[in-house]
């Protein structure tokens, strides 16, 4: 794979530089962050770091030439090295303290910011193997996880494996894998796409065989079907391939459920206040925003008073450390004819019943026209999902990952209530919790619900 | 299951009778003695008894004091006669009444005969057999598995077989090998196993393996009583859909590294599988195999289930916890196939 080197910006008013000097010659190895070249600009000199391993393959602007930033001023070859090159890119996760390296630099902006040291977790014998078990590294930094005859297999097909996602045991790219994408003529099924969750890129993966008993299947495939895979082609049937956000989902539900203990609790809401406010102010919301006015605003201002008020319910989970998330932003569940998206409301605390409503409206609507910037659907802090929508009396929701709880909303329909021992007739929602039991326990749980519940039954800020 | 193992070498097949391991070796030995003078047999209750397990019954009364010979108990006596013997010409059997004590003759074997070949260009024909092995219940001085300590000794040949078939004709080429050959028989397949025999004379070569059953997804090597076990585990894993090719290596030295490379290089896996403790266990050396010859076809670390570093338990419940066992193998293979 050829990644482009460009002329970094060396500052905010810095708009070119000039190359001083180039460290390397094409044709030499490079690793990651090793220095590439040497710039200067009006404000700096500066050394800069290769953004790859690989073969240093074209230099595209010579020594003395000065360029303006971003343009690029060579090309590395990182396939050979996905192969060949020592393990070059210091790891970043939970292994990262088994090798005394430098920090990791990366030359990609990392996705998380400011990381606390984290204590490395028992280290199993697989992380602690040396690396050339199979460890490489992605763009980002990221190990990967394969095998000798994976990388010789990728080597000889020109496949850059930071491309490919695995399907062996902790991510690891199988034999399986490989040969998946070789059938695919060697070219990965991975698009970037709007959607990017925190689970490992997607992969194409083996298109089931057409038939019962077929050998083209492979082991993997096989282990991952709870009964034996001829028993599910039976009678008449369609094969339909997963589409690559089918996939990415999949993987995301099983890598949650398996991450994260999961415990659900129940309580019930009368909204018949909000009803009324909502059913009172609607039509006047509409003409005087332009945007309609639904139940969700409520169910979010709910939540933020919750997540305010029991922050733990705000947080990831990283090894041993709890990351207590500053900002409040909602990740919200949008079904899609073609899957399903979680567009972020971000700071939400600091929004109105307006304010969230526009956000979450332009999200929605984006998502469904397949306009979403990746950074809108990252960063979410606490989801909400609304099964009630197609008529759910209530779900049980998969927690979104990283978060360590997603609130799930039941339909919104007149229930008899006994209320002061007369029986009255009331906008009830059933409203679920899905959270992480390694962070919250049930009690907080509970009052987070409670929390959520006293909101929205005396609900008092206005809409208009 | 013998029969997997194929027609004999020779094709001429008369007719084949079931057998027992136990009656396959006795076999060897009555036809080899009595198609050369040469080949004598010595070990201790070998003549009169018929062998603590009954495998020379009837071979003093066909072959005399001479060639049958009850022996004091000493086995560096026995086997240092025998080195004798080999050098003036003729083809000792040596019987250790348990495999155990063929350590007390490490000494004439590893550092006297396994080195004649090199020093004086001698050959050395003979067979030092005796029954081995755990699950039986024989304790820490009756169940041992030596043969690693031969396995690392240049000069010698090792062969540990599993099936009536093999045990004949390995052990018949043994005693026509012109070499030292350790012949170590499970004595817990001695009376389990029984397998057709073809009633001619046959051998099976030396150093070679054999693919007891094909499959793609990893190789499951092993020998001796442990066969039994990982064709149990490879069928347990079948139906699970994992097809494991199960090679039996019947020969420890000369290994038969053709087999074991083809293999792999078709399964990019690889289990090996020994009744032997782990640390030193034949499963390190294949590992070290494939990294040499084989490293860009792994697919998966070579695993291994093998007994624990402990000597062999007498409590029936910690044996059974000491040794592999067909459960072990599917977990360690369904690991591996996953991996």
């Amino acid at each position: 794979m050829a990644v482009d080197i460009v002329m970094p910006q060396m500052g905010e008013s810095i708009f070119e530089g000039t190359i001083t000097k180039w460290l390397k010659k094409p044709g030499d190895k490079v690793e990651r962050d090793e220095p590439l070249f040497e710039i200067s600009t009006d404000k700096v000199d500066a050394e800069i770091p290769s953004p790859s391993a690989g073969v240093l393959k074209e230099i595209k602007v010579g020594e003395g030439q000065t360029v303006p930033i971003q343009t690029i001023v060579g090309v590395i070859d990182a396939a050979g090295s996905a192969a060949s090159a020592p393990p070059a890119a210091p790891p970043k996760s939970a292994a990262a303290a088994l090798a005394p390296a430098k920090a990791p630099v990366a030359a990609t902006p990392a996705p998380p910011a400011p990381r606390p040291a984290v204590p490395a977790p028992v280290a199993t014998p697989m992380a602690a193997a040396p690396a050339s078990s199979g460890i490489s590294s992605s763009p980002t930094g990221e190990r990967i996880h394969s095998s000798p005859l994976v990388r010789r297999m990728a080597k000889e097909h020109g496949i850059d494996l930071s491309t490919v996602a695995g399907t062996g045991a902790g991510g690891r790219i199988s034999k399986q894998d490989i040969e998946t994408v070789i059938a695919a003529g060697g070219v990965p099924a991975t698009t970037p796409s709007a959607y990017s969750a925190p689970a490992p890129a997607a992969i194409s993966r083996p298109a089931p065989p057409p038939a019962p008993g077929v050998s083209g299947g492979g082991v993997h495939v096989a282990l991952e079907t709870a009964v034996p895979r001829e028993k599910m082609y039976f009678g008449n049937y369609e094969v339909q391939p997963m589409s690559t956000m089918r996939q990415r989902i999949a993987e995301h539900m099983v890598a949650s459920k398996r991450v994260s203990a999961h415990v659900y609790s129940v309580d019930e809401i009368d909204m018949s206040k909000v009803a009324s406010l909502r059913a009172k102010s609607k039509d006047e919301f509409e003409k005087r925003y332009e945007t309609k006015l639904t139940f969700m605003p409520f169910f979010v201002k709910a939540a933020v008073a919750g997540l305010r008020a029991y922050p733990t319910l705000n947080a990831s989970l990283d090894g041993t450390n709890v990351i207590l998330h500053k900002e409040i932003n909602v990740g919200i569940a949008v079904a899609l004819d073609w899957g399903l998206l979680v567009p972020v409301v971000k700071n939400a605390d600091e929004k109105n019943i307006l304010g969230i409503q526009r956000n979450m409206n332009d999200l929605a609507e984006r998502a469904r026209s397949k306009k979403l910037k990746p950074e809108e659907v990252q960063e979410s802090t606490f989801s909400i999902t609304n099964p009630g929508v197609f008529g759910g009396l209530f779900g049980l929701p998969v927690i979104s990952q990283p978060n360590v709880g997603i609130l799930g909303l039941g339909a919104i329909e007149k229930r008899p209530v006994v209320i002061n021992d007369s029986i009255a007739i009331r906008s009830m929602c059933y409203v679920t919790l899905s959270y992480d039991h390694r962070v919250v326990d049930g009690a907080v749980a509970h009052q987070f619900l409670h929390k959520v519940k006293e909101t929205l039954e005396n609900w008092s800020e206005p809409v208009l | 299951m013998a029969k997997s193992n194929g027609a004999g070498p020779n094709g001429s097949v008369p007719h084949e009778t079931q057998v027992t391991f136990l009656e396959a070796i006795k076999q060897a030995m009555f036809e080899e003695m009595e198609r050369d003078p040469a080949v004598i047999l010595m070990g201790e209750d070998v003549g009169v008894y018929g062998g603590a397990f009954k495998t020379s019954e009837g071979l003093l009364e066909r072959f005399g004091w001479e060639r049958v010979i009850d022996t004091p108990i000493s086995e560096s006596a026995i086997i240092g006669a025998a080195c004798g013997m080999s050098y003036c010409g003729l083809r000792p059997i040596c019987e250790m009444q348990f495999i155990d004590f063929i350590v007390c003759a490490f000494n004439q074997i590893t550092n006297f005969v396994a080195k004649g070949h090199y020093l004086w260009n001698a050959p050395a024909p003979m067979v030092i057999r005796g029954p081995s092995g755990g699950g039986v219940h024989g304790g820490p001085f009756h169940s041992a598995n030596p043969e690693m300590y031969f396995v690392h000794t240049p000069g010698l040949k090792v062969i540990y077989p599993s099936t009536p078939y093999d045990a004949k004709g390995l052990l018949k080429a043994a005693v026509r090998d012109n070499n030292p050959v350790l012949f170590f028989e499970h004595k817990f397949l001695y009376r389990r196993i029984k397998g057709e025999v073809p009633a001619g004379d046959y051998t099976v070569p030396i150093g070679k393996a054999v693919v007891r059953r094909e499959g793609k997804h990893l190789t499951i090597l092993s020998y001796a009583a442990m066969m039994h076990t990982s064709l149990e585990a490879a069928e347990a894993l079948a139906k699970e859909g994992i097809e494991a090719e199960v090679i039996d290596l019947r020969t420890l030295l000369p290994l038969d590294e053709e087999t074991i490379l083809h293999s792999v290089k078709k399964t990019n896996k690889c289990l090996v599988v020994h009744e032997d403790t782990k640390t030193g266990g034949i499963a390190g050396e294949i590992a070290a195999l494939l990294c040499e010859k084989a490293f860009g076809d792994l697919d998966g670390p070579l695993m291994r289930v093998t007994s624990l570093d402990t000597p062999v338990p007498y409590a029936p419940t910690l044996e059974e916890h000491f040794l592999p066992n067909a459960r072990k193998v599917f977990a360690a293979a369904k690991e591996l196939a996953r991996y």
